[in-house]
């Protein structure tokens, strides 16, 4: 039973599939829709190394290392938007995220 | 033999703790399990020989990004348990849409086949006799530098962006006005008064 590429793109689709279950189930609570969002971006990773690793080319590592910076710089921006609404408003209910009015 | 017994291990505790981050009551143990998924999946890196991704993970990703959400989940005073509430509500059609895509990804990675000349031509074979790391980094810098810089600035923008957002001045504070103190000239300063003796000032 060797572990070939489809093991990994298997497990990297249940990250997936997890995170935008998550992001169903917890639709009121902001902060583990982030969650949800770091869960799908790292199954992304695991697509792109286990790419890397399997066809022997090193670029894969290079897209998840970019990868990785865009889901940090995302995760600061988000937390702090977090923070000034929850200043606002009082509570980071999505449900009343309202203030336009759209 | 061993390399596929602890894939499965890590490939199962990577998915059990995912699981448990969007089904735990407690966001901070949502954060923990994240964690704790993030150092399986560092443990799959090291399994695929990318060590050097497999150790940002751990101490970039696990050691900065989630401690700012566990940083952030413990400073905001939050009834979660109002948050939880049409939990089962979205249940059926988060598990309907779920399961399907699931299903297609599976399909998608069943029927998925490598174009055999594929291998032979892979633009950037690592190098047998370096490590990883070192790999990387002759290419990172060179051809990937244009690459590298961006990183930079989205890194350096999204600094700039959270201090702007969250920087806020609390308005019945007295605070020092280096232009006004600058500026100030002699005659709105000092006044020279004559001063009858035995008198003084009035």
């Amino acid at each position: 039973m060797t572990v070939g590429l489809s093991h990994y793109l298997t497990l990297a689709a249940i990250l997936f599939t997890l995170g935008i279950f998550g992001i169903f189930l917890n639709r009121k609570n902001v902060i583990v829709i982030l969650m949800s969002i770091e869960l799908m971006l790292l199954a992304v990773n695991i697509n792109l190394v286990a790419f890397s690793a399997f066809h022997a080319d090193l670029v894969g590592q290079i897209f998840a290392m970019i990868v990785l910076t865009v889901a940090a710089a995302e995760a600061a921006i988000g937390l702090a938007i977090v923070i000034v609404y929850f200043r606002n408003r009082g509570t980071i209910d999505v449900a009343e995220i309202d203030l336009l009015k759209g | 033999m061993l390399s596929a017994l602890f894939f499965y291990l890590f490939a199962t505790i990577c998915v059990g703790a995912a699981f448990m981050v969007i089904a735990a009551k407690n966001p901070v143990h949502a954060v923990l399990f994240l964690i704790l998924a993030f150092f399986n999946a560092a443990g799959l890196f090291v399994l695929l020989g990318a060590e050097f991704l497999a150790m940002i993970l751990v101490v970039v990703y696990v050691g900065a990004v989630l401690v700012l959400f566990l940083f952030v989940v413990m400073m905001l005073d939050v009834d979660f348990a109002v948050l939880k509430a049409g939990f089962l509500k979205y249940l059926p059609v988060g598990a309907t849409v779920g399961l399907l895509l699931l299903a297609e990804l599976i399909f998608v990675v069943g029927a998925w086949l490598t174009a055999p000349e594929i291998a032979a031509q892979a633009p950037t074979p690592p190098p047998s006799d370096i490590s990883n790391t070192e790999a990387i980094g002759l290419i990172l810098y060179t051809r990937y530098v244009y690459l590298f810089e961006a990183a930079g600035l989205i890194l350096l923008v999204a600094m700039i962006g959270a201090i702007v957002l969250t920087l806020h001045h609390k308005r019945d504070v007295r605070r020092q006005s280096v232009v006004a103190q600058v500026s100030r000239t002699r005659e709105e300063s000092v006044e020279l008064v004559e001063v009858e003796t035995g008198r003084g000032l009035q």
